[in-house]
């Protein structure tokens, strides 16, 4: 190991691993100067993003009692519902989406390679559609069918593209197992189902787990699929809520506070993950 | 043994509710973009759709205009992104992976609102919205999906052929042409399609971007089935399928599709 690290760029000159570093952290800047002017604009009151208009904490006391003294008015009550809908969907498309995708990704694996290619090929097409071609598919499906769009379509929507990545995360574990385990546990007398619980569910954690994260984030992060399924009865998560927002003029000024704690959290939980994992590797040492 | 054949043959039939979902909400959909796409409001077939399309000018230029858009953007993403791959890949920091996720992390702002904070950005140095703006925003957008996969296939690579490269007397840039960049091919595919395909389909974005005044093709689409009714929505089924041809062209020519998902 140390001796391949020598012929990076450690053998490179000092000025060039100056520019080389400096490149790097050039373009974290320019990545990250929106999100930083979200941070600081979220103390400020002002309605308008990016006016100036002092130091305060009120955006974020308005964003968590819902009411905005200074103004005397309410907070959209639409933010709240649009928050409550973005989670409720994130998390009913993922646990649907981690069961179908974990099953799939068994059957998958001990399919003919016929069956197999064929499985493999069509669970790549929702990932290489771009969500506006998704979207609009599945609003001509639901139209054709005389389905009422609403909560459910944008769930069965969001499973539609979050499958494909679960099973991708799932397919590497079961490659890993051992696969007399599983006949073992049947030859023991357990159903397939008692197999797959407590025999397979223990091996294929990992791989549930990262596809269900990433699940959420998907769907969190959705717009385009979300906007074409729905509908047009008030239901809106936040990506869809900012889009309507942006398009009316004026940003609802308690997304910067929201914002700003979501990317505060992420960033802490990654810091967190990054510690463990560093003393995980220690120990290993 | 043929017990155990059963067990088998039994556990592939796990993957038969995917099987049917896929078919009802992939395949299924998709075989009605085209049923829309050829035929009028009544049902009848048509190619009026297309023909509406090719006939006018300002949507073939659109068109024209959102491929070119779309091709700068992956093209500048690549020669901003394969450096940056390459130096967190190749450079001896504690914690590599530390500056692969910094790089990942804005992705968990909703993009609608980082694009707006770019707006917001541009507003203040006073630079115009338009063009510039636009390609800017996108590039910044989905700059981290070209440098994660080029990332991660550099950091796959087997840096004792570079060593080996550099023993036979190959100088830097030989290394670099004959042995880095051709192993690293994959990576550049996975992050040209995965940039590419967003990019040319994208309409929020630019409508952000642009104060609605640079229509994409993905806009098109978009307001074909936003206002009109349904006869607008033939000719949004015939966009679409203009769009599906681009996407899998894009992936087939982009090679091993297996590639884009790791």
């Amino acid at each position: 190991m140390k001796k391949t690290r020598t012929t990076k760029l450690e053998t490179r000159s000092l000025w060039e691993r100056i520019g080389a570093q400096s490149y790097l952290w050039l373009l974290l800047i320019v990545l990250y100067a929106p999100i930083l002017l979200i941070i600081i604009f979220s103390f400020t009151q002002s309605k308008v993003f990016g006016n100036w208009e002092g130091f305060t904490f009120g955006l974020y006391q308005n964003l968590f009692t819902g009411y905005d003294a200074t103004a005397n008015v309410q907070v959209d009550p639409n933010l709240y519902r649009a928050i409550l809908y973005t989670i409720v969907i994130a998390f009913s498309s993922a646990i649907i989406s981690t069961m179908l995708g974990t099953l799939a990704a068994i059957g998958i694996y001990y399919m003919r390679p016929r069956g197999r290619k064929t499985l493999t090929f069509l669970n790549s097409v929702p990932m290489i559609n771009p969500d506006i071609l998704t979207g609009i598919s599945l609003f001509l499906l639901f139209v054709f069918l005389g389905i009422s769009r609403g909560l459910g379509t944008v769930i069965a929507a969001h499973v539609v593209f979050c499958t494909p990545y679960v099973v991708l995360s799932v397919l590497p574990r079961l490659s890993k197992m051992d696969p007399n385990i599983y006949e073992a546990a049947l030859d023991l007398g357990a159903t397939p189902f008692q197999a797959l619980r407590k025999v397979m569910m223990p091996e294929l954690w990992p791989g549930m787990i990262s596809g269900f994260l990433l699940s959420l984030t998907l769907s969190i992060d959705d717009f385009g699929v979300t906007f074409f399924t729905k509908g047009s009865n008030g239901l809106e998560t936040l990506s869809t809520f900012i889009y309507a927002d942006a398009r009316k003029g004026g940003l609802t000024p308690e997304l910067r506070p929201l914002f700003s704690l979501i990317f505060l959290t992420i960033l802490v939980l990654l810091i967190i993950m990054n510690i463990r994992t560093n003393r995980q590797q220690q120990k290993q040492k | 043994m043929s017990n155990w054949k059963l067990k088998i043959q039994s556990r592939d039939k796990w993957a038969w509710p995917y099987t049917i979902f896929l078919i009802c909400l992939v395949v299924l959909p998709l075989v009605l973009i085209g049923v829309y796409a050829f035929t009028d409001s009544t049902g009848e077939f048509t190619l009026l759709n297309f023909a509406s399309f090719f006939t006018k000018s300002t949507a073939i230029n659109t068109f024209i205009y959102s491929i070119g858009i779309a091709l700068i953007t992956t093209i500048i993403c690549l020669l901003l992104g394969y450096p940056a791959a390459y130096i967190m890949a190749m450079a001896d920091f504690k914690t590599p992976h530390v500056i692969a996720m910094l790089f990942i992390l804005p992705m968990w702002i909703n993009f609608l609102l980082r694009t707006i904070a770019t707006v917001e950005l541009f507003g203040m140095f006073g630079l115009p919205l338009g063009e510039g703006a636009l390609i800017f925003g996108m590039v910044y957008d989905f700059l981290p999906f070209m440098i994660y996969p080029i990332y991660n296939t550099l950091q796959k690579m087997d840096t004792n052929l570079i060593e080996a490269a550099h023993d036979l007397g190959a100088n830097r840039i030989q290394v670099f042409t004959k042995v880095t960049l051709p192993l690293s091919m994959p990576g550049i595919y996975s992050g040209i399609i995965m940039v590419f395909m967003p990019t040319v389909s994208t309409f929020a974005i630019a409508e952000l971007l642009t104060h609605n005044k640079i229509p994409l093709f993905g806009s098109l689409i978009q307001r074909s089935f936003g206002e009109g009714g349904i006869a607008m929505w033939n000719y949004g089924a015939a966009l679409s399928l203009i769009m599906l041809v681009i996407i899998g062209l894009t992936s087939f020519f982009g090679g091993d599709k297996e590639d884009i998902n790791r």
